[in-house]
């Protein structure tokens, strides 16, 4: 948020060391969350599904983040460890009754044990060839669980699970669904920004930054690359493990190579090494095909097309332009949005006195 | 045994593709240091313009086949020059989203402009396998491998006894050496992309008449990162030697293994072949030691 620094002065390490260390950037940040909270207020069930949507994506983003933008490891099997995760959850659900909160940390925790395994090569390789065996692990998994039908329930390899229900309530409308989502979002936010400053995250940085230098001021390489795809796939599990539940259904087809692109391209355009550029990042990629659905319905309903005959060319349309915003931001801007509102928040914070 | 080897004979000939395709992979990694995941999406679009202009258009495939491989060379320069050249010197991953961000670019336009509907590329050969020795062998196989064969020769001859293959090979060895006797490792840069394009074109016009020409022909692109891998990333006779064997394993084993799991052993082995081989020996059979251990 916009906020000035000037009187304010620290007395005490917890105070400097706080997250937020200027009073009115707490504020902000608390009115942030609690605006969150009531965006039901205002919203229809429509707009809360596109919420819900951002929010899941959100979870997924931050946790690439920590495992490409932080500690500099590039993955293309996001998308796999949140298959993980799904169906996890949604086995645990249907097989043995497991609550949905105790089946969001335990796909979490199978997805970080299966993304932890696949981590195991970038002890050996990295950069391009890490790139390659993380696509490897993308398709691994995805054969896997589709081909094992204990996993996967059978020939669809879909698993519908029961209206997930906390203390009695079901969770059954967007609304409902949306604060079992927020909370979980938030939680994966302030734990990502906390871990990203401390011991942990300094060390991811500076194995990112330079491995060998790391490993000479003493980071144990070995150990927090691998702990970086735990958390990471950590993340992916439990952002799976609510897809599971938001959808009422664990299916392959939501986690394929395509959702591995797209949550990478979430990360670049919102910033690398940003947990609020993952969040902004994954605003952006959500929004992207449904504001570019209204804007070419409105230009076909102007020249008097059905959406019929335009439906094949939006979807055309919409690969179009994801990959060449990923091209225009990688050239032009490629430290991503989070940049962009820091060089907005950079102008007004001395303005209107900016010299 | 007729089984094993109509198997694998025909797995070496999907293999020569492989490597066909592999190679203009290899090519702009040596020479460029780009890993290029848009491959696969080049040589959909070779196919996408091939059979448009026979079955579409009704051209004759002598001129069509020029018309491709002349477009296809352009289309190399043309991203070299417009999308790759900003990022020279840029770390791993932003390099690799481009390709990846270009590869959904060309899926997108490729359907946009031809529709999403499988065209044919016709081809004038027999339909009929011959059959020698019990082994089947289909006539566009054949054709393939010797495609395939012939491109890799020419090739090799570009490379050794031309001028410009030589200029090629020096800044594939070290770019800064080669600036420094006067190449220009920019054209090279470029060409890389060119010849790349081209050896995609051709795998275009190929896998088209096999597959049909829509966008799943860009899936070939990834049978090549375990092709590559195999045979060593930065080099041509690895490439090769990768897409042979990847196209072996995975015939046999599909052969073998589609009974018991219903299918999609293809597009599975290459890549646990590639794990192993990444663990064990992560330069491949034919690539240079240079990896650090980290």
């Amino acid at each position: 948020m916009i906020n000035r620094e000037c009187g304010v002065y620290q007395t005490t390490y917890e105070g400097d060391m706080a997250l937020y260390p200027v009073p009115l950037a707490r504020y902000a940040a608390l009115g942030g969350v609690v605006v969150l909270f009531l965006i039901p207020l205002v919203a229809d069930s429509h707009q809360m599904a596109i919420v819900n949507l951002i929010a899941l994506a959100s979870i997924g983003a931050i946790g690439l983040n920590i495992l490409v933008g932080y500690t500099g490891q590039v993955s293309l099997g996001h998308g796999a460890f949140m298959m993980v995760g799904s169906y996890t959850a949604a086995i645990l659900t249907t097989r043995y009754g497991v609550p949905f909160w105790l089946g969001l940390p335990a796909g979490g925790a199978v997805a970080a044990a299966v993304g932890t395994f696949f981590g195991i090569p970038s002890l050996r390789i990295k950069g391009l060839y890490l790139a390659i065996a993380t696509l490897a692990a993308q398709f691994i998994i995805e054969w896997t669980i589709n081909h094992s039908p204990w996993i996967s329930g059978g020939a669809q390899s879909t698993i519908y699970t029961p209206t997930p229900t906390f203390l009695g309530w079901p969770i059954n409308t967007e609304y409902r669904r949306y604060y079992m989502i927020l909370p979980v979002g938030v939680i994966a936010y302030v734990a990502a920004l906390n871990l990203v400053r401390s011991r942990i995250g300094r060390a991811f940085i500076a194995v990112r930054d330079r491995d060998v230098a790391a490993q000479i001021i003493g980071v144990d390489i070995f150990r927090y690359k691998l702990l970086a795809f735990a958390v990471s796939s950590f993340y992916a599990g439990v952002a799976g493990a609510l897809w599971t539940y938001y959808l009422k259904i664990a299916n392959y087809e939501h986690f394929t190579l395509v959702t591995s692109v797209q949550y990478l391209a979430m990360i670049i355009i919102g910033g690398l090494g940003s947990v609020l550029g993952s969040v902004l990042g994954a605003v952006f990629i959500t929004m992207l095909p449904i504001v570019l659905v209204y804007v070419v319905e409105g230009v076909a309903a102007l020249f008097g097309f059905a959406y019929a005959s335009i439906a094949d060319f939006l979807a055309n349309l919409r690969l179009i332009i994801f990959g060449g915003l990923i091209i225009l931001f990688l050239t032009i801007e490629p430290e991503g949005l989070y940049r962009m509102w820091g060089n907005v928040k950079r102008y007004f914070r001395l303005w209107p006195f900016s010299y | 045994m007729a089984f094993f080897f109509d198997l694998l004979v025909n797995g070496l000939m999907i293999g020569s593709m492989y490597a066909l395709v592999a190679m203009g992979f290899v090519l702009i990694y040596k020479a460029t240091s780009v890993i290029n995941f848009a491959q696969g999406e080049l040589v959909m679009f070779g196919g996408y313009i091939a059979a448009a202009m026979v079955s579409l258009y009704h051209l004759p495939l002598a001129v069509a086949v020029p018309v491709l491989l002349g477009s296809m060379v352009v289309l190399g320069f043309a991203l070299e020059r417009g999308v790759l050249r900003p990022l020279v010197g840029r770390n791993v991953i932003s390099v690799v989203m481009v390709t990846i961000g270009l590869a959904q670019v060309f899926q997108g336009l490729a359907a946009m402009v031809w529709g999403a509907a499988t065209i044919n590329m016709p081809l004038p050969i027999r339909l009929e396998p011959y059959i020698v020795w019990e082994v089947f062998i289909s006539p566009i196989n054949l054709v393939a491998a010797v495609a395939s064969a012939g491109f890799l020769v020419a090739f090799a001859y570009f490379f050794r006894k031309s001028r410009m293959g030589i200029a090629m090979r020096a800044v594939a060895n070290d770019q800064q050496a080669a600036m420094a006797v006067g190449i220009n490792v920019r054209l090279i840069f470029a060409l890389s992309w060119a010849i790349a394009g081209l050896a995609a074109g051709i795998g275009g016009i190929v896998w088209g008449n096999m597959l049909g020409v829509d966008t799943h022909l860009a899936l070939v692109g990834l049978k090549v990162f375990p092709a590559v891998i195999l045979g060593g990333l930065d080099s041509v006779p690895g490439a090769v030697l990768g897409g042979l064997i990847i196209g072996a394993v995975e015939s046999v084993a599909a052969g073998y293994v589609d009974p018991y799991v219903g299918g999609g052993t293809k597009d599975f082995v290459p890549y646990v072949l590639m794990i192993v081989v990444l663990m064990i020996r992560p330069y491949g059979f034919l690539g240079r030691e240079i990896i650090e251990r980290v």
